[in-house]
């Protein structure tokens, strides 16, 4: 966290410092490139994978990779290229509108309460506490088995989930920040309670809640197309990387390239996401706290 | 300091408990609608199937039910009516916690080797390689390094059983060589976490004054790191691990379903598409406990392990 920004000139020299910053680092040039890369693929697959990605073709059953079809076909002789090229389209659809619709909900609540304090806020804790102890698969099981599968269920499911421990991370923010010197100044220069939450408190939280969202993508990903292994995320013949991991697994002895290349795809982009977020962190001079997995 | 903790634990694995009973009170059916089928059972059948399993008292009787059960380790009959919850989860938890220790007996050491290593040989060829490994399993899903590891260990080599055949009932040690490929999954996922933060922890107090200070006196190099730098670079360390065994306790659903294992994760899925609602109940009431539970007591250890905590709390 460095000094509150105001202006909006200034911000815009802010995005490109942290960006320059970013770049600077080998992790995040890494990261950013595997990153719009699958941005890039997600848009454009649909027109230049060479085959439709449902046509099924029953001379094709499991075929190695051949010069017609590079990554061999499925147990449904379907072509895999195709399917790995689009596979994570609806993994960044998802994750791409609930991320931020997490943040934004759970960066609000928890400035709220952070500034507020007292007893709502020590009652509020508890309960995100009491959220955050339970497995986070049991949680969007209960629902997603309850409301169904697919993307109007999906994405509501994560963005509520995923907002939760944003509120703890935006509540410490906001303390940690309201304590800080430039805020006394500020209150000594008189400035009004709404001007110091706007000018000096929010451009600091906004910090830690990009570095927090940037996490958050990479842990919603993750469950995203664990959910879609288990068979609760998307439904065929939709490609889907996590789906056709589980698809191809039967087959793992004698047809290995319909696990081999989703398994690419999927890890490309978490890694991708990953490095982007930790150069984030860095450049944004964030402490990103090591957290297990919830 | 330390009742208040354990108070706070205490509130919140009651709510925790409330949210579980709420949560599953507000979901639209309930045990008579799909033991009896959705169509087929008609308004007497459920009238009935409800009288007999208690459904139509008030929530706030069942919840005080439920609880008081659970606090004497009566988790009450599963949604057939017949089968207590207590014999389907006990074999299961069983079957967890096995998998559990197993995971962390190799995890544990392995990773706070690895840390100090690559901390005290920092951006050296060990570290670079062991940081590097630590990122691919810390963010690949588990069920993506799981399938590799069956794909390469098990269906190339054939070195390991891919798949637990054993039955959820067998004793511990049935479920051996086929054990191995689970355990070293979940060792190696939670050996990055562990690895990453001892290695954080080991080079800030290697950079620290005191460390300094023992060097300029000349402490043998060492001496100095086991007697100084490693107690305190392995506090922090506490907490990660707790977080860690919480997680092997409750949340490693996937590999459980990837390697067919009978844990507690698996029957967790198996009712939740059964809506088999008490048994989720209870799964999750007993996961939520252990998970604040380890956290409480890495808190404790904490606090008695650093003299400096230690010190502040008598005082108080």
């Amino acid at each position: 966290m460095t000094v509150s920004s105001t202006s909006h000139q200034q911000e815009h020299g802010r995005f490109i410092t942290v960006m320059k910053d970013i770049l600077a680092r080998p992790s995040g040039r890494i990261g950013l490139t595997l990153v719009l890369f699958h941005i890039l693929l997600a848009l454009l697959s649909p027109s230049i994978a060479p085959y439709d990605f449902k046509l099924q073709n029953s001379s094709l059953m499991l075929s190695p990779p051949s010069s017609e079809h590079w990554l061999g076909a499925d147990h449904l002789g379907r072509d895999i290229l195709s399917r790995t090229l689009m596979g994570g389209r609806e993994a960044l659809l998802v994750t791409g509108i609930a991320t931020p619709l997490a943040v934004i909900w759970g960066g609000f609540i928890g400035i709220l309460f952070g500034l507020v304090g007292g007893r709502v806020d020590e009652v509020l804790m508890r309960v995100v506490d009491a959220f955050l102890s339970l497995p986070w698969i049991l949680k969007m099981l209960v629902l997603i088995v309850t409301f169904g599968t697919g993307i109007g269920v999906l994405i509501p499911t994560l963005t509520f989930f995923y907002g939760i421990p944003v509120i703890r991370v935006a509540r410490a923010a906001t303390h940690d920040i309201i304590a800080r010197d430039f805020v006394w100044a500020a209150k000594a220069r008189g400035h009004s309670r709404i001007s110091i939450i706007w000018r000096e408190l929010l451009p600091n939280v906004l910090d830690t809640l990009m570095v927090e969202g940037a996490m958050r993508w990479s842990w919603m990903l993750l469950a995203f197309s664990s959910l879609s292994f288990l068979g609760f995320g998307v439904s065929p013949p939709t490609p889907d990387w996590g789906l056709m991991i589980s698809d191809a697994r039967g087959f793992m002895s004698f047809a290995p390239w319909g696990v081999i290349a989703p398994v690419i795809g999927l890890s490309s982009l978490i890694i991708g996401i990953n490095l982007s977020a930790d150069a984030l962190a860095k450049a944004l001079g964030i402490d990103r706290a090591q957290k297990a997995p919830m | 300091m330390l009742i208040r903790r354990v108070l706070l634990g205490g509130v919140t694995v009651c709510i925790v408990s409330l949210i579980i009973f709420a949560g599953v009170e507000m979901l639209p059916g309930d045990a008579c609608t799909q033991f009896l089928g959705e169509y087929q059972a008609d308004e007497e059948l459920l009238a009935q199937c409800r009288k007999d399993l208690d459904l139509n008292r008030p929530p706030i009787d069942r919840f005080a039910e439920w609880t008081q059960g659970a606090i004497t380790g009566d988790l009450g009959l599963a949604a057939d009516g017949t089968t207590k919850i207590s014999t389907i989860v006990g074999d299961r938890l069983k079957n967890s916690l096995l998998l559990a220790f197993c995971a962390m007996a190799v995890g544990i050491p392995l990773a706070l080797l690895l840390g100090v290593v690559s901390g005290l040989w920092r951006d050296r060829l060990p570290d670079i390689i062991a940081s590097t490994l630590a990122i691919f399993a810390m963010t690949i899903p588990e069920f993506v390094s799981a399938t590799l590891l069956i794909l390469v260990l098990s269906v190339w080599l054939g070195w390991l059983p891919g798949i637990v055949l054993t039955s959820a009932a067998a004793p511990a040690s049935e479920f051996f060589p086929e054990i191995l490929l689970p355990v070293i999954v979940l060792s190696f996922v939670m050996c990055a976490h562990i690895m990453r933060m001892v290695r954080s922890s080991v080079i800030d107090v290697m950079a620290s004054d005191y460390v300094q200070m023992a060097t300029l006196k000349g402490v043998p190099y060492w001496q100095m790191v086991f007697r100084h730098a490693l107690p305190n670079a392995l506090l922090p360390a506490i907490n990660v691990v707790a977080l860690t065994i919480a997680w092997l306790l409750g949340g490693v659903v996937v590999i459980e379903v990837v390697f067919n294992y009978p844990g507690l994760g698996r029957l967790m899925i198996d009712s939740i598409s059964d809506r088999n609602l008490p048994v989720v109940q209870s799964i999750a009431l007993i996961v939520a406990s252990v998970y604040v539970c380890v956290n409480l007591a890495a808190d404790l250890l904490t606090m008695i392990a650093n003299p400096k905590l230690r010190t502040m709390y008598m005082r108080k």
